[in-house]
């Protein structure tokens, strides 16, 4: 089961655009994933939303789940 | 100014029926308080000026500089060094006299903070630093201030709308509850920015307040929205309050005027930090190896004095060609420098020193075109 992710900002920049982790069962788990696979992810703050609804905590991933993780702005 | 002056000014957006003669009625009654002149300051004001918001409020003690006009297009040449706020309230007030516009060139505090916002219906973020960000919000979350909120990096922006009626209603740190500290995430100086794209998103704020004022449409209330200049993307995403943000605002004023929002993002006081006039010596007394810790294809380019080039992402890996005993990294800046200087203090401890230039390269430039080498 692959979830759709969609990255913001510098997230997109650390993993070069675009990232896809396979047999995640829930959020906590592609964080997980995520971080091994890009160590500098931990070194930023951002909000998880699970199909566009930013969630609080971890959150049951079904196959067609949309996932985005995106930082903080502080630019203006 | 006659009704028929009025009529005449207002008379595209009047004749819309849901907007109408009481829509414009409540523009012309509301008070708006724009903080930041810069990039979404500026298109916010120019709009909410031409839609006759009665009474706008600036707040800047910024001034006016070269690199600011590829994207603050409100200003010009001759503005450079003068006062944004109030060179932003002149030339406002020439797009529309018969509303009121007033100038605070003043940095905003917690003091000041809860005296104007007071005095204003809505306040719209324009600011460029996190520590202002939490600290507006906070300021509207006590004293129930309707808060529009933008905020850019390089391609992407992000708008929400924060209601404040209630507790339940949605603020800022329930999607970030705690400040980034300083140089976790990288502000316009040092990441660059699209001049178009605060121009977009500013736009879009000053759309939010006036849907806001007027009651018309769905204000993104309880909604972040984002936009991506560079591939026309939209997202956006449903925001819902959680109960545990409520105990990181103050209290009460009396709490909120004793937080150092400054400090809740700064990074720790480092002692390895040197100015520009510590540099310049630094270099002449030799011995010395300075690194530019920039990505390769990072502006300024320096051509003032020998420098090698380690991005710093490859520091560590590279640290055996630094052979003098003094070190000093420096970037845009001054704040990746910092990290660099702690790696770099790590791997060689007391064998070498190792020093930060504080305000980058971009400070050293300007302190040396103010005072001849």
């Amino acid at each position: 089961m692959s979830v759709k992710i969609i990255l913001f900002g510098k997230l997109a920049d650390i993993a070069g655009g675009s990232v896809s982790v396979d047999n995640v069962a829930d959020t906590d788990s592609l964080i997980n994933v995520l971080h091994k696979d890009h160590p500098e992810f931990t070194k930023t703050k951002y909000l998880i939303a699970v199909d566009k609804q930013v969630i609080k905590e971890n959150t049951v991933l079904n196959k067609k789940s949309t996932v985005a993780l995106l930082p903080p702005f502080s630019g203006g | 100014m006659s009704d028929q002056n009025l009529y005449e000014r207002y008379h595209r957006q009047i004749i819309l029926p849901e907007f109408g003669e009481e829509g414009q009625r409540k523009l012309l009654k509301a008070k708006v308080l724009v903080i930041g002149a810069g990039g979404l300051g500026c298109p916010a004001l120019q709009y909410l000026v031409a839609a006759g918001i009665g009474t706008i409020g600036i707040v800047d003690d910024d001034t006016v500089a070269l690199n600011n006009l590829h994207r603050q297009v409100l200003y010009s040449v001759n503005d450079i060094g003068s006062s944004k706020a109030e060179r932003a309230a002149k030339i406002l007030q020439g797009l529309n006299p018969e509303i009121e516009i007033i100038a605070y060139d003043e940095r905003l505090n917690n003091q000041n903070a809860v005296i104007l916002f007071d005095e204003y219906d809505i306040v719209i973020d324009g600011t460029d630093n996190f520590s202002t960000r939490y600290m507006i919000n906070d300021a509207c979350v006590l004293l129930n201030k309707p808060l529009v909120y933008g905020a850019i990096s390089q391609f992407e922006g992000q708008v929400s709308v924060f209601r404040n009626k209630n507790e339940e209603d949605v603020n800022y740190r329930d999607i970030f509850p705690d400040p980034p500290k300083d140089g976790e995430v990288l502000n316009c100086a040092e990441a660059g920015v699209m001049g178009v794209l605060p121009g977009i998103i500013g736009t879009m704020m000053a759309n939010e307040t006036i849907k806001l004022i007027t009651g018309i449409g769905e204000p993104l209330i309880d909604q972040l929205f984002t936009y991506n200049a560079l591939n026309n993307q939209v997202y956006q995403l449903i925001l819902s309050s959680r109960k545990e943000t409520r105990s990181l605002i103050p209290k009460d004023e009396k709490e909120f005027l004793k937080i150092d929002y400054e400090w809740l993002c700064a990074a720790p006081v480092q002692q390895n930090e040197i100015d520009s006039n510590t540099f310049n010596s630094l270099i002449l007394n030799g011995n010395i190896d300075v690194i530019d810790v920039r990505e390769l294809h990072e502006v300024p380019s320096v051509n003032e004095f020998n420098h090698i080039r380690i991005p710093l992402a490859q520091l560590a890996d590279n640290s055996s060609s630094i052979k003098s005993e003094n070190v000093i990294a420096f970037c845009q800046s001054g704040k990746r420098s910092l990290q660099a200087a702690k790696i770099l203090s790590g791997i060689f401890g007391d064998t070498k020193k190792v020093y930060s230039l504080r305000g980058g390269i971009v400070q050293w430039k300007q302190d040396r075109t103010k005072q001849p080498v």
